[in-house]
């Protein structure tokens, strides 16, 4: 079976992530960036379904020259080839278009409709969970996400999905897109042999014009919506502290009582 | 005026509270016309005419229940290509803003999430607020194409009554192939807790990897408060409390009025489900732990002496 993950560059979280002055949009330069740790394990599902029988896992990422490091750690995972979709034009673009230049990227790069694509559950940058259904809408595909287990059988595929209500067992038939959460799996470190051979791993760079979008359709200009205004929170300040010294208990409640939560 | 859609959140007819917040948000923006999909109507259309619901489109068919989010992306494209709506809201949980992404591909429309606040926009639309960055930006958004359409997290507004008609309209939709690609084969409902919900509570007390697995203590305390109880990853992980408690990036979203974390050091991805809480309070043995930076009251000491001396005192004072 041949997969295609799609994986995002983000801003660490353990830095400072900010927004760039001029135009309001995430910046992704100015701070450290890598692999969103939710895509790593929808690159190990990937990894291990390819490993299990037999196929060809390919990574695909929308973003600045630096994105180019996310690849890299996925290639260095395992995975097999690797597209970098990037243009100047792409820059400021929101959900709504991210989708539709990833629709054309992922049919690209299978070939076609592919059979399986995974994605993380959420960006840890945008924290959306909107593109994996988006994706699925443009390329008609039927869609599961949060998938906590996943088998493949044939032409069909099992999830298990741990919802609020219940937890519930969902088959679609394949081409499907699965968005895998981090109960999933265990995301395995790059090995020193995987990261040797990543280095001869093919990684293929497109523009918007080799995928036939039209830059009026995306970047800044184009989004669906805008971002008015980001104000930071002012930090939280810290409160009062006290050490146990048998009362802890107590003072805790009077605190709540003075707070009128009791 | 015009119509906003509010997508119902119901279980049987049971509407749960975000959809009368949702309703009361619809009032600022135009007239509200509720969206119920599935069984129960008629147990919802008390709550749905008590919070201000003019209309209510309903669908009834097996088709959309036993499948996924598409169909009712579907049902929703096909009202607003009929009614033109000011605005869509949708309640912000994980199938809201699946069906909320394919509504926006479909009608080509501006998309908005996990929204904290929306009003009216100066020159008609809406105007969002949203919290990103685990809790450290507050940002302000409108939507400049199509129909917006928002999802909305439960605890952004007020329910405030307002008498509704909720005359209802049986909507006719067909269910494309497409939408019927993943069937739900087999659904185990969760034990009841018998605590508020998660999202919804105004009080959440969770507990961490330093509970060593017993969150006795935890719940007796929220139980005193009348509060949800929540969980660290390392918690869940460890099977000590079940995933769907998790708070924090890949867990749940919280914001409630209080919220006491007991043995939880206060990772950042722990932060980013509890950071916009309006009171925090820690109990922890290490006074060096993260979390502390947070607090508006924090206990230094063990959670299994300093919870159940609270918990007394709590109930001593409610009497
Ligand atoms: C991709 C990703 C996603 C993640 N998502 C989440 C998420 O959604 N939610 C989440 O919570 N984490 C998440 N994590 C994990 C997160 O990084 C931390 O590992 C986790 O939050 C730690 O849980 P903890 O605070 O319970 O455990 P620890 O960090 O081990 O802290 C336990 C604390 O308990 C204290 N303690 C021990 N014994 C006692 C006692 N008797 N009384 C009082 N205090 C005591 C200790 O001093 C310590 O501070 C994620 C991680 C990754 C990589
Ligand atoms: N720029 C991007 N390039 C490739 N994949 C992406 C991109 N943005 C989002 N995704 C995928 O969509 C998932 C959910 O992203 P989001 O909807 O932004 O939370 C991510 O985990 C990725 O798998």
């Amino acid at each position: 079976m041949n997969i295609v993950v799609c994986v995002k560059y983000v801003p660490d979280a353990q830095s400072d992530r900010t927004f760039n002055e001029s135009d309001n949009t995430t910046d992704r330069v100015g701070v450290d960036g890598l692999l969103s740790e939710l895509d790593e394990y929808a690159v190990e599902e990937a990894l291990k379904l390819v490993e299990a029988g037999e196929g060809e896992v390919t990574v695909v990422t929308i973003g600045p020259d630096e994105a180019a490091d996310a690849l890299k750690k996925a290639l260095q995972m395992g995975a097999d080839k690797a597209v970098h979709v990037k243009d100047d034009a792409i820059h400021g673009s929101d959900a709504i278009a991210t989708s539709l230049v990833l629709a054309e990227a992922v049919k690209k790069a299978a070939g076609g409709t592919p059979e399986l694509v995974l994605t993380g559950m959420a960006s840890t940058d945008g924290t959306m969970s909107v593109v994996p259904a988006m994706l699925a809408e443009r390329l008609g595909l039927p869609q599961v996400t949060f998938a906590s287990e996943l088998t493949v059988d044939g032409q069909q595929v099992t999830i298990r999905r741990d919802g609020d209500a219940a937890s519930e067992t969902i088959v679609a038939t394949l081409p499907a897109l699965v968005s895998v959460t981090d109960q999933i799996n265990e995301p395995r470190y790059p090995s020193f042999k995987g990261i040797m051979a990543a280095k001869k791993k093919p990684v293929e760079e497109w523009s918007l014009a080799d995928l036939g979008v039209d830059a009026s359709q995306v970047g800044l200009d184009a989004a669906w919506t805008k971002v008015e205004s980001f104000t930071k929170r002012p930090p939280r300040e810290q409160g009062q502290i006290v050490t146990d010294e048998g009362d802890g208990g107590t003072k805790l409640a009077e605190f709540l009582t003075a707070q009128k939560f009791v | 005026m015009s119509e906003v859609l509010v997508l119902v959140d119901h279980a049987n007819g049971t509407v749960r509270k975000t959809t009368a917040e949702l309703l009361t948000i619809a009032r600022r923006l135009g007239e509200p016309s509720a969206v119920f999909v599935g069984d129960g109507f008629d147990a919802a259309k008390e709550t749905l005419a008590k919070f201000g619901a003019e209309k209510v489109y309903r669908v009834e068919s097996a088709d959309v229940t036993d499948y996924l989010v598409a169909p009712q992306a579907e049902v929703l494209a096909q009202l607003v290509a009929d009614k033109s709506p000011a605005a869509v809201l949708i309640p912000s949980n994980s199938a809201g803003k699946e069906i909320a992404a394919r509504l926006a591909v479909k009608t080509d429309s501006g998309l908005i999430t996990d929204a904290v606040d929306v009003q009216a926009g100066e020159g008609g639309g809406v105007s969002t607020t949203q919290s990103v960055f685990a809790g450290s930006y507050t940002v302000k958004a409108s939507v400049t194409k199509g129909t917006p359409i928002v999802t909305v997290k439960p605890n952004s507004a007020a329910p405030e009554e307002a008498a509704g008609a909720a005359a209802d309209e049986v909507v006719d939709v067909t269910i494309s192939d497409a939408a019927k690609g993943a069937k739900i084969t087999e659904s185990k409902a969760k034990e009841a807790s018998g605590r508020p919900e998660l999202t919804e509570a105004a009080i959440v007390v969770s507990g961490g990897r330093g509970t060593g697995g017993d969150f006795g203590p935890v719940e007796a305390f929220a139980d005193s408060l009348g509060a949800a109880v929540g969980a660290s990853r390392a918690a869940v992980d460890a099977g000590w409390y079940p995933h769907t408690s998790q708070v924090g990036q890949t867990g749940k979203q919280v914001s409630p009025q209080l919220y006491v974390a007991a043995g939880i050091s206060g990772a950042i991805q722990h932060r980013a489900g509890m950071q916009t809480s309006k009171t925090i309070i820690a109990v922890n043995k290490d006074e060096e732990a993260p979390i502390f930076e947070l607090v508006d009251f924090g206990v230094v000491g063990d959670l299994f002496q300093v919870l159940p001396q609270a918990t007394e005192a709590v109930k001593a004072a409610k009497g």
